[in-house]
């Protein structure tokens, strides 16, 4: 950040207003109205889908009772796929950056490789790979690891898989370019002072690379979090995500009010736990 | 036995790595094969090799207008959040103004809200407004969280530039709106150029936003997440094999352009 000679004090505003102005009606105006939507009740003799303004802050308690079970869910699979993607990143972003040398730049495009498909091909990629006639379960049951009518689909384990797998390259990325910044001779440094390798990674590449876990970790349980295509595609009625429940009461039952709850419910919660945990983490500058 | 240890001690890094890219890789291997499949129209268990598939790729009903949906609003969608991204990132990275940290939350919060919240709360001002979804609201949809992605990256270049070059383009008598035209901007392009691409792909392979807004018209992922209830075709398959072999020649092309201008 400095300042050249070349800034009118205008100049700043002037590039904010169309992109401000967009934000504000397509981002802030539906959020807002969303909120409105939150407290209205149907009409009373109306048809399905109407709804009037009533303040019933008591929808939100409503909701959210309701829907207890699913709410522990997303939060439970969305900590479970970040913690998993964060055991798979951080070794791998570890590897490319310190013992790749020259296959670096293939080993992240492959990283990447990923996105060049639609995640949506991949997703079901995954349910035809853990189904029936893929190659897992079969090699599973020949080990014993699991019984001959146990079936992978359909399953926690399968919703899981997927969003680990949807998730990881956002949580790869950022490790990887906090690890890749550390100057190598912090570690001659370190290793000079009699820090075996275990204690140099423990003290100086670990707090040097936490920045990158912080940003990867939020990058994947934030739409984790959220997300419901994972359980639709992968997962069973026994799996159902808020996500899930979102979207079938604003489409199936065209029950808006509760959605709208729900959707505030789900961000406000993220939006806490996010800031207790950059708190906790102490680190500021994000974007 | 004990140098084995030692082998498997010495390399568990590279084993970790390998078995991480064969998890990354194994559903894109799995679609590009499939890509293959002689299986008709439900494309799940394996019935042999053929290559009808990439001759006929719009021969699964609606599967190229979905595409051709998906192609347009990328496009718009790129267009119109690079524009608004750019401006605002310079805004923000090149000057110093009151509402700077306002600013700056604004573009975070479209990032930390989940993509279904966004859909479904655009969709409701629709629904309020009377205005019906489909082509234009999905394309609003796509421009309010790319904006957010494309702020970060041409962000993250600008920062990266070195004030004296600008500096000493004004000690040569260059008027502002020169130094913009012939430094700065030409050391930025790259970074917009990336998050161009960054929100084409976004866009591109939104689903959930899509799925909120786009009503009875389809997108290629709501036609795949569509089909996926009886069976995709395998020209879906064909479709994103394509896409997977264009982005990586893509990246192999900008791999060389630089590796030639850094011999230069």
């Amino acid at each position: 950040m400095f300042k050249t000679g070349i800034s009118r004090p205008g100049t700043p505003y002037l590039l904010l207003i169309p992109g401000v102005l967009f934000l504000f009606t397509f981002f802030i105006w539906p959020i807002a109205n969303l909120a409105q939507t939150s407290t209205q009740v149907p009409i009373a003799g109306g048809d399905t889908g109407e709804y009037e303004q009533a303040f019933r802050f008591a929808n939100y308690l409503d909701a959210f009772l309701e829907n207890r079970e699913q709410f522990g869910r997303s939060f439970l699979y969305a900590a479970l796929a970040t913690i998993l993607a964060l055991a798979i990143a951080y070794p791998l972003a570890y590897a490319i950056a310190f013992k790749a040398g020259k296959m670096k730049n293939i080993l992240l495009v492959l990283v990447v490789a990923p996105f060049f498909t639609s995640f949506l091909l991949r997703t079901i990629a995954w349910k035809q790979i853990l189904g029936e006639q893929g190659f897992v379960v079969p090699v599973l049951r020949d080990l014993h690891v699991i019984s001959p009518s146990t079936t992978l689909t359909s399953s926690a384990f399968a919703v899981v898989t997927g969003m680990t797998y949807n998730f990881l390259p956002f949580m790869t990325l950022p490790i990887y370019a906090s690890i890749d910044r550390i100057d190598p001779r912090t570690l001659e440094a370190s290793g000079d002072l009699y820090a075996n390798g275990i204690t140099t990674f423990r003290k100086v590449t670990l707090p040097l690379s936490l920045p990158g876990v912080v940003a990867g970790t939020l990058l994947t349980f934030i739409p984790a979090a959220g997300d419901y295509v994972n359980a639709a595609i992968l997962g069973s009625p026994q799996t159902t995500m808020i996500g899930n429940v979102i979207e079938s009461r604003f489409f199936a039952i065209v029950d808006y009010p509760t959605a709208a709850a729900l959707s505030f419910i789900l961000m406000t919660s993220i939006l806490i736990l996010v800031t207790l945990y950059i708190r906790k983490a102490g680190t500021e500058e994000l974007v | 036995m004990r140098s084995t240890s030692r082998w498997f001690q010495r390399n568990l890094l590279r084993i970790y790595a390998v078995l991480a890219f064969t998890y990354l890789l194994i559903p894109v291997a799995y679609t590009i094969a499939f890509s293959f499949n002689n299986g008709g129209r439900s494309n799940l268990v394996w019935k042999g090799f053929t290559f009808d598939n990439w001759l006929n790729p719009c021969g699964a009903p609606q599967v190229c207008t979905a595409l051709g949906n998906s192609i347009k609003i990328g496009f718009l969608a790129t267009l119109f959040s690079t524009i608004l991204g750019t401006m605002i990132a310079f805004a923000i990275g090149r000057h110093k103004f009151r509402g700077r940290a306002t600013t700056n939350a604004m573009i975070f919060l479209p990032m930390a809200t989940p993509e279904i919240v966004l859909g479904a709360s655009l969709l409701s001002l629709f629904l309020t407004l009377q205005v019906n979804p489909g082509f234009w609201p999905t394309v609003i949809g796509h421009v309010v969280f790319c904006v957010s992605f494309v702020v970060v990256t041409v962000k993250a270049r600008i920062a990266s530039l070195d004030p004296r070059l600008e500096q000493a383009a004004m000690d040569l008598y260059a008027n502002e709106f020169e130094t913009f035209r012939r430094v700065t901007f030409p050391l930025v392009a790259p970074g917009i150029a990336a998050a161009a691409l960054l929100a084409f792909s976004l866009s591109f392979d939104d689903f959930v936003i899509t799925n909120f807004n786009a009503g009875t018209m389809t997108t290629f992922p709501k036609f795949v997440y569509v089909a996926a209830a009886r069976g995709i075709p395998p020209q879906a398959n064909v479709i994103g094999s394509a896409m997977f072999i264009v982005a990586i020649a893509i990246v192999i092309m900008g791999q060389v352009v630089g590796r030639k201008r850094a011999v230069k």
